[in-house]
């Protein structure tokens, strides 16, 4: 794998020029590898993982079942690629099992997110029925864990 | 002091204080600081290795054990040992588990040295060995190891140091502080000195797994050393264990058996769940080490580089989590460097004579952390020199 990408992906925040000194490259050979990354379609952003508990301030998160007929609506690439488009649309994915997509969205507050249900995804040729489950707690997002009591709070600074 | 000062045994109060202990208090109160000081993994155990544990109690396995360990846990050391290092040990009379190294090697001196007997061991080294000889009774003889040398022990430097009276090697490769290693020539030259003056040798082994280059090669399985070797070895490192507090020691049944009186009066068995935890890290714990030794050899190829772009020269250490520069250009000696730098840029490292006096002239640093702590540590450290250079 590119070690660019690899030292992105490990999770620690580091700017380009620390990921240049780390690597032995400099910030401009760092900025030319993310920018190779982005034109290939493989890094399609980069952005900071907040804790929940401080978005959910703001903003309420909701995962939505989304069953649909695909038969004369463009298949489920169509219907996919619309429902994408909605910029409450943080995520959206075609699933195997009981449903068909499974659609990740944020909004100001709950009537929001219920008005984008009824209002916009009920509205599309093609989808038959939604499942809403609002986000209640985080424990662990994006391969770190929220409300981590200080695991190493008992550990000495320096030990033999 | 204290009046109650008048109690404790000449041979104690004599004992130097830990160089580590003060620098600790510091750290400690320290809101910012860096520390490249600490001497153990920066990983948490593995999570299917806690599930053992967690089972164990939840199981309700909560009793002593077998002093020697439970039967399942000297199985499984007896297979790891035998397919990783090569000698076979029966888990009856030939294996013993401790509540890691640090015991096993105490009840090991213990249970062989008799007041007045010697003991070889190479410098710089990890804190306990010259003081737990001196607990015996017993002398300490160091040997010194050099950067030029990538702190191998070079067999005609101990050839040098023997003195009638020696009784025991101990040898810990990869070493802690320096990252040295032993290659299968060097051990064999120190296996034939061994025998040619029948010493017993312990070989600290908590390191081998974390060998970055080169294949780890343990005495023992040597020829003629099965014999004369007490391997010691355990979790702490390579499982990132350190508080489970579990290893064990292997050998010939009669040092054992000396052993084993040691332990069960003083501590009676090691710690079941520990045992368990164990159980699992060595049945499934590869991925999971191969992972851990991965990451560390790219921080440590980080930070030997940038070392040595800040003119502190540093060797590659080719096993272990530290990195063990050379810090004589600053003009300092190992504390005022340590102390300084510490004062100046709130980053700690520990000063090399922590380690024993050939230590002197280096400072270590644990790479056992992340890249951003690193990537801080040597931006402070560059300013730091840029200030003393200046000065």
């Amino acid at each position: 794998m590119n070690s660019v990408l690899k030292l992105i992906l490990d999770g620690e925040a580091l700017d380009t020029a620390q990921i240049g000194k780390i690597l032995g490259l400099g910030a401009e050979a760092v900025d030319r590898e993310l920018a190779a990354l982005r034109q290939q379609g493989v890094l399609l952003g980069m952005r900071p993982v907040l804790n929940p508990a401080f978005e959910s301030e703001h903003r309420v998160r909701a995962v939505i079942e989304i069953k649909i007929r695909t038969e004369g609506v463009g298949g489920f690439d169509g219907i996919a690629e619309r429902i994408s488009s909605f910029e409450q649309v943080e995520s959206c994915y075609l699933m195997s099992g009981g449903y068909d997509l499974l659609v990740v969205v944020t909004a100001d507050n709950l009537y929001k997110v219920a008005g984008f249900v009824h209002e916009r995804l009920a509205r599309i040729d093609g989808v038959q029925g939604t499942s809403t489950h609002f986000f209640l707690r985080a424990y662990k997002k994006d391969g770190f864990i929220v409300n981590s009591e200080a695991a190493h709070r008992d550990q000495p600074s320096v030990s033999p | 002091m204290d009046s109650s000062s008048r109690f404790v045994a000449r041979h104690v109060a004599s004992l130097p204080k830990s160089g580590i202990r003060d620098f600790f208090a510091i750290v400690s109160k320290m809101k910012d600081a860096v520390s490249l000081g600490i001497g153990e993994p920066d990983f948490v155990t593995p999570y299917h290795i806690r599930e053992a544990a967690i089972a164990s109690l939840e199981k309700g396995r909560t009793s002593y054990t077998d002093n020697r360990g439970t039967q399942q846990f000297r199985e499984e050391v007896s297979r790891y040992v035998a397919k990783n290092y090569g000698p076979e040990y029966d888990p009856e009379t030939e294996i013993l588990a401790t509540i890691g190294v640090s015991e096993a090697l105490d009840i090991l001196l213990r249970a062989v040295l008799n007041p007045g007997d010697k003991v070889l061991y190479h410098e710089p080294c990890y804190v306990s060995y010259a003081p737990s000889v001196a607990l015996c009774h017993a002398e300490a003889i160091p040997v010194r190891t050099v950067s030029a040398d990538q702190f191998a022990l070079d067999p005609a430097a101990l050839r040098a140091a023997w003195q009638p009276g020696c009784k025991l090697l101990v040898i810990n490769f990869p070493t802690n502080p320096t990252g040295g290693t032993a290659d299968r020539a060097k051990l064999e030259a120190i296996a034939k000195f061994a025998i040619e003056k029948d010493l017993l040798v312990a070989s600290d082994e908590i390191y081998s797994e974390l060998t970055f280059e080169g294949d780890h090669v343990s005495i023992a399985s040597l020829p003629g050393m099965r014999e004369r070797t007490i391997f010691l070895h355990g979790f702490s490192k390579a499982f990132a264990m350190t508080g489970f507090r579990i290893g064990y020691a292997c050998g010939p049944a009669a040092v054992i058996d000396g052993m084993l009186k040691v332990h069960q009066y003083g501590i009676m068995c090691a710690p079941i769940m520990s045992q368990e935890a164990a159980v699992e890290a060595l049945r499934n714990g590869r991925d999971s080490m191969l992972h851990m030794r991965y990451k560390y050899r790219e921080r440590r190829d980080f930070i030997v580089r940038r070392f040595n772009e800040l003119g502190l020269p540093c060797h590659l250490p080719r096993g272990a989590f530290y990195a063990f520069p050379d810090i004589t250009s600053t003009g300092m000696d190992s504390m005022t460097f340590a102390q300084q730098l510490l004062e100046q840029q709130k980053v700690a490292m520990v000063p090399g004579t922590a380690f024993g006096a050939a230590g002197a002239g280096f400072c270590r640093a644990s790479f056992s952390t992340s890249y951003e702590k690193i990537h801080e540590a040597g931006e402070r450290i560059a300013r730091f020199l840029d200030t003393i250079r200046k000065g």
